[in-house]
């Protein structure tokens, strides 16, 4: 195939009408990319503090998330679990295997029982964390790693978030600016707006199509 | 296939007017995807200056494609993925397979991908012994009723609920599914039911790319059901196929196009998933698949580059141009007899098919321009769909009549003091022709015109001898 790869660059090349890029052009383009620059960010993904937070819940729920406000993590595990009581859910659930997620005091709820690690096709409720939020578009950002298997985000009928509110951002910018700071690019980055959704049936939109039915979110002030 | 023919573009309109589903289904364009992308738009007063944005960053990366093709290369491989170079449709099918054979593949699930129907991978990998099974909701659906897709996002958008009831029907009451389901959640949640073993069971998994990332070797996809970061996640070998031109240099550059992308095809503000992908499961992972390849096809799209079509190297496959054609709204996706449809299929297909074959596509066009007005990416569609027909014209694919009937006008039109009195006779003629009821029932050479409607007689003067008598001498001059 690295004859194709040739092919396909000369071809290119040819096409442009130049040869080569000389190492003043590639050492221009290498700049760009590491400049990483921003281009124009639109109003709703600008902005700080309380507005900023009351803008992510806005668009959260209007793409069909619901969400509980708590006041610290002691209180995560009541959310939760009065979340499950009311759809009638069980209390077993799959947990991302997070550090700050395990220094929540599960216990204190007797209706959980949490299973730490990926998900398999028999769970019906997992709880994760988020590496981030995005409330221009009520958008959750999950980064795949060992505390965070990307398939709670997925095969579960049932997701829980369990989110800090200094985790909203205003744009995606913002959230690639963490990441970029937390090390390499994880496996898997997902951005998450709202529960599964489609509309190849008469072209009306219904929810729960082959990923999660419905998507909570607790939300912690910190 | 009957639809899978483009020079059969013109035989298969009738049947497509025709088709009562086919109109039940057209006729929920304008309510769906238009008035929704329209709201969206309103909802965000940025949104033609991020047009001009995605515009300009889109064109950057396509002058400079080697570099980021190669930079996305060499970070998809150090974070352990495999990227495979395709020059043509057979290239990227075999690599396909060679990966499908090394996993010892039988069957393989697929997200939606329009490549993978460019490649015909589907017929391929049966043709070799692997099962392919669409999870898409609605590339299952035509998967079933073994039809190609008749819309770029919303393939199965010609099929009604009742027809999905009968297929579901007639292919799941084996798996001991016997109730014929009428409402859309059933409908839903039986393919749920269906395909969600299917993904555990499968060898590979195989998506698209919406894009590529230059700066992380990423390749990302766009979807609301969340079926191809099933596919992707839970086949043991994962595989990309995309084209050259998806790729964008860094993180920003792409939040800036996603921004517009959404908002073009479904109304959406956002997807429900926008995932992605960078290289296989990491030593500490607790999931995700073993191996992770990249299938990069060019399939002629290079030689675009540096020519008017290097404009379409722009698309990001929203659908929009689609959605708001009224010739797409006519007809409806398969009667194009391509792979890619509407106003983007008709500049497409010609490059990638040839014009020989696709030369009624380009014609297929009033150039109302409503297609460019919604194009996220500033794609200037009637413009290259008018340069289609010129190389149509130019290369001798227009038939006689058209040929010869062009040129004389041209000939005639070149020569102003014959122009006029020509042009005047033969108002005059028509009008004769036409006296008794204002129009005229069939014309020799018109009856692509006059077999479907009446020929409106002239009632006056030609235009030019209107306009001179209106405005004096001088301004006859400005239409000459």
């Amino acid at each position: 195939m690295s004859g194709a790869k040739e092919n396909i660059l000369a071809s290119i090349r040819d096409a442009l009408g130049r040869g080569e890029m000389s190492g003043d052009q590639r050492a221009e383009l290498e700049r760009r990319v590491k400049a990483h620059k921003a281009s124009q960010r639109p109003a709703r993904a600008r902005g700080k503090g309380q507005a900023v937070i009351e803008r992510f819940i806005a668009e959260a729920e209007k793409v069909a998330c619901t969400i509980a406000e708590v006041e610290g993590i002691a209180d995560v595990p009541s959310a939760v679990a009065s979340y499950l009581r009311q759809h009638n859910l069980p209390g077993n659930a799959v947990i991302a295997p997070d550090a700050w997620l395990g220094d929540i005091p599960w216990d204190n709820e007797s209706l959980l029982n949490l299973r730490a690690g990926a998900s398999n096709k028999d769970d019906e409720v997992a709880i994760t964390p988020a590496f981030g939020a995005v409330a221009e578009t009520g958008t959750l950002m999950m980064a795949s790693g060992p505390n965070h298997p990307t398939s709670l985000n997925f095969t579960p009928e049932n997701h829980l978030v369990v989110l800090r509110k200094s985790q909203v951002a205003a744009s995606y910018e913002e959230v690639w600016a963490n990441l970029r700071k937390s090390g390499k690019m994880p496996r898997s980055v997902n951005m998450i707006t709202g529960p599964s959704r489609t509309g190849d049936i008469s072209m009306k939109i219904y929810l729960g199509a082959h990923g999660p039915r419905r998507l909570h979110i607790v939300m912690v002030d910190d | 296939m009957k639809y899978m023919d483009a020079p059969g573009f013109k035989q298969n309109i009738p049947d497509a007017l025709a088709d009562v589903n086919l109109r039940e289904s057209l006729s929920q364009v304008e309510s769906g995807f238009v008035a929704r992308r329209k709201a969206a738009v309103e909802n965000m007063s940025e949104f033609e200056s991020l047009r001009d944005r995605g515009r300009e960053l889109k064109d950057h990366a396509l002058d400079n494609l080697d570099f980021y093709l190669e930079l996305f290369e060499k970070n998809c491989t150090e974070a352990g993925g495999h990227v495979h170079w395709a020059s043509t449709t057979s290239d990227a099918r075999n690599a396909i397979l060679d990966i499908c054979k090394n996993a010892n593949a039988k069957t393989v699930t697929k997200g939606k991908s329009m490549v993978a129907e460019e490649i015909h991978l589907n017929s391929f990998l049966e043709a070799n012994n692997i099962t392919p099974v669409e999870t898409d909701l609605g590339e299952y659906i035509i998967q079933l009723a073994e039809e190609p897709p008749s819309h770029i996002i919303a393939p199965a958008m010609h099929k009604t609920k009742d027809q999905v009831s009968d297929l579901f029907l007639k292919h799941h009451a084996k798996l001991g599914l016997n109730e014929r389901q009428t409402e859309p959640e059933k409908l839903i949640d039986e393919a749920r039911q269906v395909l969600r073993q299917k993904y555990y069971d499968a060898d590979v998994g195989i998506t698209g790319a919406n894009f590529l990332i230059a700066e992380t070797g990423s390749s990302i996809i766009v979807t609301n059901e969340g079926n191809g970061d099933l596919t992707q996640l839970l086949g043991k070998v994962h595989i990309v196929i995309t084209t050259i031109e998806k790729v964008m240099p860094t993180l920003e550059d792409v939040s800036t196009v996603l921004r517009l992308l959404a908002r073009s095809a479904t109304g959406q503000e956002f997807s429900a998933y926008t995932s992605f992908s960078t290289g296989p499961k990491r030593p500490e992972d607790l999931d995700g698949p073993e191996e992770f390849h990249v299938v990069i096809l060019d399939n002629g799209r290079s030689s675009l580059l540096g020519t008017d079509f290097q404009e379409m190297l722009r698309c990001i496959k929203c659908g929009a141009c689609m959605n708001h054609c009224p010739v797409y709204q006519s007809v409806g996706g398969h009667t194009y007899g391509t792979v890619y449809v509407g106003p983007m299929g008709s500049v497409l297909s010609p490059a990638l098919e040839g014009i020989s074959t696709t030369r009624h596509l380009p014609n297929a066009s009033t150039f109302c321009g409503r297609c460019e007005s919604v194009c996220p990416m500033k794609i200037p569609l009637p413009k290259l769909l008018r340069r289609w027909r010129e190389i149509s014209f130019e290369t001798g694919q227009a038939p006689m009549v058209e040929r010869y009937g062009i040129q004389a006008w041209a000939w005639l039109a070149k020569i102003p003091w014959l122009y006029g009195p020509a042009t005047r006779v033969a108002a005059r003629g028509l009008a004769w022709a036409g006296r008794d009821k204002g129009r005229i029932r069939k014309m020799p050479l018109m009856n692509g015109w006059t077999n479907g409607r009446d020929f409106p007689a002239p009632e006056g003067d030609t235009f030019q001898a209107q306009w001179a008598k209106k405005r004096g001498k001088g301004a006859g001059r400005l239409v000459q």
